[in-house]
């Protein structure tokens, strides 16, 4: 390859994401009324927020060379789980954030032991960890959703009710600027991808849980303990996903079976979409919150555009694939024959 | 001479702004082992991909038997007949794959047909893996293969064509003498039936044994062309290195007190047992045929694997690793074998392989300070001579020996109790060998070190004292002055000594 050629196509590994995103920003903004305002962009970073720590959490398992299939169901049964806390037992918001917390960590250890000490292949341990969750979180409730005064199995009506400051962590707004704009769930987005960050870049044990991503035999043989280490990622990726469902239950206020669904394929595609972040060709927190935002202005664009919902998926997909080519195809090329 | 299968000229190749290549010219003639020599990142294994259809290029020409040649990818070059082992074992297989598969990989991505026939594909396979003497079962996935087993399976993959050219990139790397033995003589049938070869080793017994001519590259350009009879092989060492060799010199220096004493050591069920001590100051190079326990040895001193008996200690206290992680706390270091597997984390660049095991030191709660890993990294480079533009370069982007030299600083950064270095030298050239060996003895004084190397030369040049093993257990020790080789070579090849049937 030539010299010109090649520096381009370095350009466009490194820039051609935010490019696009820049374009799709441009775009939306000429065609679709009332785009470009500061309420339609807090819109779009409050959908994006449980989708982006979900996608945070699957990050750190996709540093360590894992997966984590069974987030969004942890995320539900996070939902699920404080519902019934504040709704059924009639506890604080205390006990159901703490027992949710507890509940994410406790799924991904796991997770972890399944796959390091039974040497279950990851898909496969956190896919059967998925279904299990799906069915578990349905079986306090024999399937119904959650709200105040719903009746229970055994007879009685359940009164506990959704405490105000557990719902004000999905619903409160701070001001910023704009009276009533910055949503917390927001601000806890942005303080987990900050802290992600740091925690992978800048600290030695994310040094280590890239090593291990990338080589884990040679990092075992540099010291490292790569068991403690993927466990403590699938920890990290349980805990995030029950924060997220636990924004999801205090913004919908009730314990709804039915929500969640887009939760684990949204959050994924954020992650690998932030593999092409930068040209950064491996997961990383700028990029997977970057991704979460870019997957969060697409689908309000078009819903303000009026698109029909069942597009939406679609177009979900094809910005997926060119992301992939982004990051794939064209950081192959730039590094061809190498080694 | 016959008509050259193969001809180059003024051949260029860079790297961004590192020329590589800077005007090669060669002929490569049909029915001859060529062989290239060249220190590490002199430029070889580029040459190799620009002939194989990896890079193309820059300037310059290539005429395959008359025609002019310039393949637009591998499988391009391999239909013109031009066939590459890879230096990079992993570049020639298909880890996921089984072995039948990659051993008939060409053949699959040629089309032959849409349904694969396993039976015969398998059968296909044992014949290949026959020729090279390949003995492992051709259903398992390459992935659980050893090193020299998956060297052998990309050989054989290549030898299953029909080549016009041969080329073979540092391919005895990681194979036994046996195994490399069974290697030259499909070498010289081929040479018989025509095919130019091209060669490429460090390794001063493969030249010696295949050389028909030797070239010598130094910089990027042919810096010497030696035929006939006998070859000028220090003129061709001069050539690539242009200076003289520097002399081995060994001065025995006084063993300090021990600072690991091994009693009673038994590798595997019915092995004899032994005992082993490493004093300070001592630098003790282990030698022995491949299977003769070295690997086991390294692993039981490193806490990979629990010894069958026999106890260890460690500066007079008990060591009883159990993992990798408390040995390196205890001040146990250990160089592997096999750097591509064991040790190259591929994503990060030379700074952050250098500096994987000593992370905690480069840290301040928790966080890690660049600039401490800068300095070692830069520091580090700087001592053992590695080839590379700046240490943010990518640990893929440099030479295979220059990678080696990145393995062996990562362990000797720090200091030590016990270093132990598994095959330090794979893919390493003559004089940088020497610069790590003097660099491994001068710093010897603070630790004891033990060399584990295949080739007697290796320990001639490193250590104080030379260990013999054979069947897992220590059958002979010398100190490194006035060593009567041919007795030592006997220890190494001598099958099974009395005393170990008796006990076992
Ligand atoms: N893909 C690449 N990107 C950038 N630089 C490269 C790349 N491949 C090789 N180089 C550089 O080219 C130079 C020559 O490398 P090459 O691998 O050809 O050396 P070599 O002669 O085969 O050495 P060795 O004996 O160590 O195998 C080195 O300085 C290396 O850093
Ligand atoms: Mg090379």
């Amino acid at each position: 390859m030539n010299p010109d050629k090649r520096s381009a196509v370095e350009l466009m590994i490194r820039y051609g994401f935010l490019v696009l995103m820049a374009g799709l920003i441009v775009f939306f903004g000429s065609t679709a009324e009332g785009f470009l305002t500061p309420f339609s962009a807090v819109f779009i970073l409050q959908s994006v927020a449980i989708t982006g720590i979900l996608a945070l959490g699957v990050t750190a398992t996709l540093v360590v060379g894992g997966f984590d299939l069974s987030i969004g169901a942890v995320a539900t049964s996070a939902l699920m789980l404080s519902s019934y806390v504040m709704v059924v037992w009639e506890l604080s918001a205390f006990w159901a954030v703490l027992l949710c917390l507890l509940m994410g960590a406790a799924v991904g250890l796991v997770n972890g032991l399944l796959i390091v000490k039974m040497k279950v292949p990851d898909l496969l341990a956190t896919l059967g960890m998925m279904f299990l969750l799906v069915g578990a979180q349905r079986i306090p409730t024999e399937g119904r959703s959650i709200s105040t005064g719903m009746s229970l199995p055994d007879g009685s009506t359940a009164n506990g009710t959704f405490s105000e400051g557990f719902l004000m962590l999905g619903r409160h707004r701070l001001d910023l600027i704009l009276p009533d704009l910055l949503p917390l769930s927001v601000v806890f987005l942005i303080a987990i991808a900050v802290a992600v960050w740091v925690f992978l870049e800048l600290t030695r044990h994310g040094r280590l849980m890239y090593a291990i991503g990338s080589n884990a035999q040679a990092a075992a043989l540099a010291g490292a303990n790569v068991n403690r280490y993927k466990v403590v990622a699938y920890m990290i990726s349980g805990v995030l996903a029950s924060v997220g469902g636990i924004l999801l239950a205090a913004r919908l206020g009730r314990g709804d079976v039915a929500s969640g669904n887009n939760l684990l394929l949204d959050a994924v595609a954020a992650a690998l979409i932030g593999f092409a972040v930068l040209g950064a060709s491996k997961p990383n927190a700028f990029g997977t919150a970057i991704g979460a935002l870019f997957v969060g202005i697409l689908l309000q664009g078009l819903t303000m555009l009026n698109a029909p919902y069942y597009t939406q998926d679609f177009i979900k997909g094809a910005v997926l694939v060119v992301a992939l080519v982004f990051t794939f195809a064209l950081s192959a090329r730039g590094s061809r024959g190498r080694g | 001479m016959t008509e050259a299968t193969i001809k180059l000229v003024g051949l260029r190749k860079a790297f961004g702004k590192n020329q590589v290549l800077r005007g090669v010219d060669l002929d490569l003639a049909p029915g001859q082992v060529t062989v290239l020599m060249g220190a590490n990142g002199a430029g070889k294994s580029t040459l190799v991909k620009v002939l194989c259809g990896v890079h193309a290029a820059d300037a310059g020409t290539v005429t395959l038997a008359g025609v002019a040649f310039a393949p637009a990818s591998p499988s391009a070059a391999l239909r013109a007949g031009v066939v590459t082992v890879h230096q990079n074992i992993n570049d020639g297989v298909v880890p996921d794959l089984d072995v039948a598969s990659n051993l008939l990989l060409d053949h699959l991505a040629d089309g032959a047909g849409a349904f694969l026939n396993d039976r015969k594909m398998r059968a296909r396979a044992r014949e290949i893996a026959a020729a090279v003497g390949l003995e492992v079962d051709v259903a398992r996935p390459v992935a659980g293969l050893a090193l020299a087993d998956r060297q052998l399976v990309s050989i054989a993959r290549a030898m299953a064509q029909e080549p016009q050219l041969l080329i073979l990139d540092e391919p005895t790397s990681s194979l036994s003498a046996t195994e490399a033995e069974r290697l030259f003589a499909l070498i010289e049938r081929l040479r018989a039936q025509g095919v130019a070869i091209l060669y490429i080793s460090h390794r001063m017994s493969d030249i010696r044994r295949l050389a028909d001519r030797i070239v010598s590259m130094r910089d990027g350009a042919i810096s010497g062309r030696f035929e006939g009879q006998p070859l000028d092989y220090s003129g061709a060492v001069r050539a690539m290195l242009g200076h003289e060799i520097t002399e081995v010199d060994i001065t025995i220096p006084t063993p300090g007190a021990p600072v690991l004493e091994a009693r009673g050591l038994v590798l595997r069920p019915g092995a004899r047992p032994f005992d082993l001590t490493a004093p300070q100051n001592e630098v003790i190079a282990i030698t022995g045929l491949v299977g003769s326990g070295k690997t086991a040895l390294a692993e039981v001193l490193f806490g990979l694997a629990q010894p069958t008996a026999g106890s260890l200690r460690l500066d007079d206290a008990p060591y009883t690793p159990r993992t990798a992680t408390e040995a390196v706390a205890a001040g146990v270091f250990l160089c592997p074998k096999d750097r591509l597997i064991n040790a190259v984390v591929a994503d990060f660049d030379i700074t952050r392989n250098l500096t994987l095991p000593f992370l905690r030191r480069h840290s301040r709660a928790h966080f890690l300070r660049r600039a401490s890993e800068n300095a070692t990294a830069t520091r580090m480079v700087g001592e053992m001579g590695v080839v590379c533009q700046s240490p943010a370069d990518g640990i893929l982007t440099l030479s295979g020996g220059n990678q080696q030299k990145v393995m062996v600083a990562r362990w000797m950064a720090e200091a030590s109790r016990l270093l132990i270095l598994d095959e330090p030298f794979q893919g390493v050239d003559i004089q940088a060998r020497r610069d790590i060996c003097a660099k491994i003895r001068a710093t010897a004084q603070t630790r004891a070190t033990i060399v584990f190397v295949a080739e007697l030369d290796e320990a001639l040049e490193v250590a104080d004292r030379i260990l013999v093993l054979s069947e897992h257990s220590i059958v002979g020790a010398h100190r490194n002055e006035n060593i009567d080789v041919a007795a030592i070579m006997a220890e190494v090849v001598d099958a099974a000594p009395e005393t170990t049937r008796e006990l076992a």
